[in-house]
């Protein structure tokens, strides 16, 4: 179909109802670093996989906040873990354990193997 | 025929014993890998026996090794083990001797008092007699040094001692019983036949003034025997297994088997032959920065044996590698915490105390993997040919001063260089690995190895001691790495690049992945004598400290981490230096937020030290111009 240069974008209302916030419990539990995190994407700007592609970890981090898993699911396996983001974060969240964590959940929860 | 039923306890104790040492022997020799067999096999047959025998000698008789950093632990340990061989060697040769036949049974040298009670009254018996007394007095001095350090563990001059298991206080009480029962057991004999030595004698003739020493010696024979028989059955399960482990552990390592990847018999050993005697938890800055005590390798050894949950006390390590270069027994302590980090978190926790005894091999969690490849949007990538490749790092590319420098030095020093990820190239493979991710380590190794290999280079050259590390270990590379500081010093010997002296005072600090990880402590401390006043500091090669920024660990909090940063810094500037020099990126970055001090690494030094060649390269540059007009 002919878009004429336009798009019809998708709903953006977070449905806080339909999400499922297991994954993000699961890192509060274990690193509780990650409630400091101010999203100012200092992790993102120096990430090395971030470097090569569209793979931003402050993403990451507020979809798991939301609770939309599914995306990070697809995601979060390109982190290669060289610890650049927790070096920078102004906030001194362990970034690398939320990865490592975030990994771990998925792998525990059945639905979301990945 | 001499006999008494006090004898049986002691009987079933050393005959479970000697069964069971049998039986583990043949299953652990029956696990092992077919090299590791014939290793074994050509170790017996070769000079590998030897050097154990003089090995088990010194290491788990007289326990130089302790007693070179902690005289009285290691007092403690020597009496304990030499003087209790003694005691059984001169106890069976003083049976032979003196009893009433050659060849007895064990019993017989053990008991030899309770058997022969009129022994010992004149002439060389007599003189036999006190040099027993003599080594029972020195294991005696021992003990009560164990006591003391269970109750106050500054005694033996150790900040920290184990905590134990119950079985294994029991086995510990069991322990602490035979010496005082014999004491005391040989002592009313004595003193009922008026004989005995300096020891025994006394004690006996005073204690028999008062007491009916002959009704009074029965039960201490009884409480020897049964002492000495629960302690050899609890032995399997308890600490107290690295009595025997050990002395398979010497002749394995002398015949040349390492630990490897994987667990197997000679992890297995190694765990076993782990005697918790503390050292590990005084070397370990998570104990004494930030009074972490309860993941130092001495926990983790135990919590294997047990069959416990361990992924927690594995992952918690800054992988510094202190604890392996001060383990007096010399078990490779990282490579076995890498192995329960790969491992994951174990699928069952049933467990009981007879599983103890056939501990049943560690079950490795499957993963639930789709099999696809993580990385699969790497992009392909051609490098241009050259002789000498630079591989920055992802650390260095935080630090660009490094890598500035770096490349003025590669520039000066004239090699036809190629500098791989300029644009920030893909991560080493390291950081996935401590985290137990083997198999995305591997698809990165896999890249760069690729990458390498299509550059056709014969050098490679990293500015970080992390990528050194895995470059060195775990990629199959047909070229040579060097680390920077490496490269530099030989840049500097062939006389590539030329240097001032800057009147600077310098202390280094030796990161770990480069100094205990991989071995080079030389050539960056010739590099910065060249350069400047190379100061010496406490913490020097390989007792040198961790910064702390580690990627080993992940489970410490931000404010620990710069704790332990602050700490090692501390004890690297009580001279005042100039310059805190470092080797390593990482460190640099962790260094240079804790401290008022400098922080450079040897490159950004030596860039500084040499003579302008960018100055150089413009008047050329000038000439070059000047003449090209003139052909014009």
């Amino acid at each position: 179909m002919e878009k004429f240069g336009f798009t019809i974008s998708k709903g953006r209302q977070i449905d806080y109802e339909s999400n499922d916030r297991r994954i993000a419990e699961y890192i509060f539990e274990r690193e509780p670093s990650f409630r400091l995190c101010i999203e100012c994407g200092g992790c993102s700007a120096t990430c090395t996989t971030g470097n090569l592609t569209q793979f931003s970890l402050r993403e990451l981090h507020i979809l798991i906040k939301r609770g939309e898993n599914d995306q990070v699911r697809q995601n979060i396996r390109k982190c290669m873990l060289c610890g650049k983001c927790t070096l920078v974060c102004p906030r001194g969240v362990n970034t690398r354990n939320i990865v490592v964590l975030a990994k771990q959940a998925f792998q525990k929860s059945d639905e979301y193997a990945i | 025929m001499q006999f008494d039923p006090f004898v049986i306890p002691f009987n079933i104790g050393l005959y479970f014993i000697l069964i069971y040492s049998v039986v583990r022997s043949v299953i652990w020799f029956r696990d092992l890998s077919r090299p590791d067999k014939l290793r074994l096999q050509r170790g017996f047959f070769g000079t590998a026996f030897v050097q154990s025998l003089k090995e088990i000698f010194l290491e788990s008789l007289i326990h130089r090794k302790i007693l070179k950093t902690n005289f009285k632990l290691g007092y403690m340990h020597m009496s304990l083990a030499f003087g209790w061989f003694l005691l059984i060697l001169f106890g069976t040769i003083e049976a032979d001797i003196f009893g009433t036949k050659h060849l007895n049974a064990p019993y017989k040298a053990i008991f030899f008092r309770f058997f022969n009670p009129e022994h010992g009254g004149m002439g060389f018996e007599a003189v036999y007699g006190f040099f027993m007394d003599l080594i029972l007095a020195f294991i005696l001095s021992g003990l009560f040094l164990a006591v003391s350090k269970r109750f106050y563990s500054k005694v033996v001059g150790m900040r920290k001692t184990t905590r134990l298991k119950a079985t294994d206080k029991i086995a510990l009480i069991s322990l602490w019983l035979i010496f005082p029962s014999r004491l005391l057991a040989e002592s009313f004999t004595s003193g009922a036949h008026g004989n005995g030595s300096f020891l025994t004698g006394s004690l006996g003739s005073w204690l028999a003034t008062f007491l009916p020493a002959q009704q009074m010696a029965y039960p201490f024979w009884w409480l020897y025997s049964l002492s000495l028989g629960t302690f050899f059955i609890l032995l399997p399960i308890t600490r107290y297994m690295h009595i025997p482990t050990e002395l398979f552990l010497i002749f394995m390592r002398n015949s040349g088997i390492k630990t490897g990847d994987k667990s197997g018999t000679y992890s297995e050993v190694e765990t076993h032959s782990c005697s918790s005697c503390g050292i590990c938890i005084d070397a370990c800055q998570l104990n004494f920065s930030v009074g972490i005590t309860n993941i130092q390798s001495a926990y983790l050894m135990k919590a294997i044996r047990n069959n416990d949950d361990v992924s927690d006390i594995a992952h918690n390590c800054l992988m510094c590698g202190r604890c392996d270069l001060k383990c007096p027994v010399g078990i490779e302590l990282s490579p076995i915490r890498m192995i329960q980090r790969r491992a994951g978190e174990p699928e069952n926790d049933f467990r009981n105390i007879y599983k103890g005894y056939f501990r049943s091999r560690q079950s490795v969690a499957l993963e639930k993997t789709n099999g696809s490849s993580a990385y699969d949007f790497l992009p392909e990538n051609n490098p241009k040919k050259a002789d000498v490749l630079f591989f920055a790092g992802c650390m260095t590319h935080l630090t660009p001063t490094i890598k500035n420098s770096m490349i003025k030095i590669l520039e000066a020093s004239g090699v036809n260089y190629n500098f791989i990820d300029e644009q920030g190239g893909v991560c080493c493979g390291r950081p996935l690995m401590l985290a137990g991710q083997d198999k995305e380590a591997r698809e990165l190794i896999n890249y760069n190895s690729r990458m390498i290999w299509k550059s056709g280079a014969h050098t490679l050259v990293t500015s970080c001691p992390i990528c050194y590390k895995v470059f060195k270990e775990s990629y199959y590379l047909d070229v040579e790495v060097l680390h920077h500081t490496q490269f530099i010093k030989r840049m500097i010997d062939e006389g590539s690049i030329k240097m001032n002296f800057l009147h600077k005072k310098v202390v280094y600090h030796t990161p770990c992945d480069l100094g205990r990880g991989s071995g080079v402590y030389d050539e960056p401390k010739d590099v910065l004598k060249h350069v400047s006043r190379l100061e010496k500091s406490k913490f020097e090669d390989e007792n040198s400290l961790c910064c702390g920024g580690s990627l080993g660990n992940m489970k410490i909090s931000n404010q620990q981490k710069s704790k332990i940063a602050r700490d090692a810094a501390a004890e690297l500037t009580k001279g005042n230096p100039d310059i805190l020099a470092t080797a390593c990126p990482l460190c640099k970055k962790t260094f240079s937020a804790v401290t008022e001090t400098r922080v450079a690494d040897i490159s950004e030094i030596v860039a500084e030290a040499m003579m302008q060649p960018s100055v150089k390269k413009y008047i050329l540059k000038q000439v070059n111009s000047i003449k090209e007009l003139a052909n014009i």
